[in-house]
């Protein structure tokens, strides 16, 4: 009998978001900024490259404060997560409720070749668990998905949940790639604002 | 140097300000109650300085109008966060920092040491206040830097940590 699979492959999984995002504001960063765009195209994308690493929750809550009536999707790597922790406190302080922060756990920092995250290797002494952080930290909803059919099971019932949401993603790592940006930032920006101004 | 808080305040909605997004030092760190008693200013509290950038970021991209409120050992700290939102995304911000130990005469602190050279390199258009009567130069500043939509940074001058 062979085992589960204790990771999903990352484009199905954000394929689930992709279907169910409607008129979210969309951030992504790293893996997702790679493969999001490739899949499908929303005025209400920004795909945060080049990026201060860490910091894209952190620019997804301005965008949730600018945009109260209207929900906030960030989709963060789990590198740049541990970067920036405290930007779980920042997020449930602030009293933002129109936020879902996905983030894709593989245990390495895919863009700099594969090296393992500090959480990775602090797991053969301990469970680092993201979603218990962001459980500690105040987050309304939190959930973590290993299996894929789970979390195209889930998904939908999840997003429809009072926030802040909280839901972490085991994904299958992918290595020797570029993370390039999806054209010119002035271009994107410029694109991103338009459609910002008519929400 | 005590500044009213309230006339800090009003000194910011009259430079168009909509967002105090800060992780205040001992100087800053008075006019908090100013800020949360603002019906114009909305106060955003961050766990670190690098957040502060991002978030006036995503307040800027939305059509607000964000401040960046931190101590020149948190604009150090937020080197990267700062480059990327002001150079990558190329987006006007503003700032008020706090500039400790300018006030100390013969002061040896690094922190003081290394504020203006770096705001220097980064090509960034500060001024330096030094009393509460110079907050009309503040705003004056701040709405300067909105109008010609570049970034902009205040430094406050203060003693000792």
């Amino acid at each position: 009998m062979s085992r589960a699979p204790s990771r999903m492959p990352l484009v199905p999984a954000l394929q689930v978001l992709i279907v169910l995002r409607e008129e979210r504001i969309v951030v992504t960063t790293m893996g997702a900024a790679r493969e999001w765009p490739k899949l499908a195209q929303h005025a209400l994308d920004f795909h945060y490259v080049p990026s201060a690493m860490g910091e894209a929750p952190a620019l997804g809550l301005g965008l949730a404060l600018s945009k109260p009536q209207r929900e906030v999707l960030i989709v963060n790597g789990d590198g740049g997560m541990l970067m920036n922790l405290g930007s779980l406190v920042t997020i449930v302080a602030s009293g933002c409720r129109n936020i879902t922060l996905v983030v894709l756990e593989n245990g390495i920092f895919e863009v700099t070749g594969g090296q393992q995250t500090a959480a990775a290797r602090a797991q053969a002494r301990a469970q680092v668990d993201l979603a218990g952080m962001a459980r500690g930290a105040g987050f309304a909803n939190v959930h973590a998905f290993q299996r894929l059919d789970a979390w195209q099971r889930e998904a939908a019932a999840i997003l429809e949940q009072p926030g802040p949401r909280f839901i972490t993603l085991a994904v299958e790592p992918v290595v020797d790639w570029q993370l390039n940006a999806p054209g010119p930032m002035s271009e994107r920006l410029a694109r991103f604002k338009a459609a910002l101004a008519a929400v | 140097m005590d500044y009213p808080g309230e006339q800090v305040a009003e000194s910011l909605v009259r430079a168009g300000i909509t967002h105090v997004v800060w992780l205040p030092d001992s100087a800053l760190g008075p006019w908090e109650t100013a800020f949360d008693r603002s019906s114009s200013l909305d106060l955003v509290r961050v766990c670190r300085e690098g957040e502060a950038w991002a978030i006036a970021a995503g307040l800027c991209l939305g059509g607000k109008s964000p401040l960046v409120m931190i101590q020149n050992t948190g604009l150090f700290e937020s080197g990267d966060a700062l480059r990327n939102v002001l150079f990558d995304l190329r987006l006007p911000l503003l700032a008020v920092i706090g500039y400790r130990s300018y006030l100390v005469p013969d002061s040896t602190d690094s922190a003081r040491r290394f504020t203006e050279p770096i705001l220097a390199a980064w090509g960034l258009d500060y001024i330096l206040i030094q009393h509460p009567d110079e907050l009309p130069k503040m705003t004056a500043h701040l709405q300067a830097c909105r109008q010609a939509n570049k970034p902009g940074v205040v430094l406050v001058a203060e003693g000792r940590m």
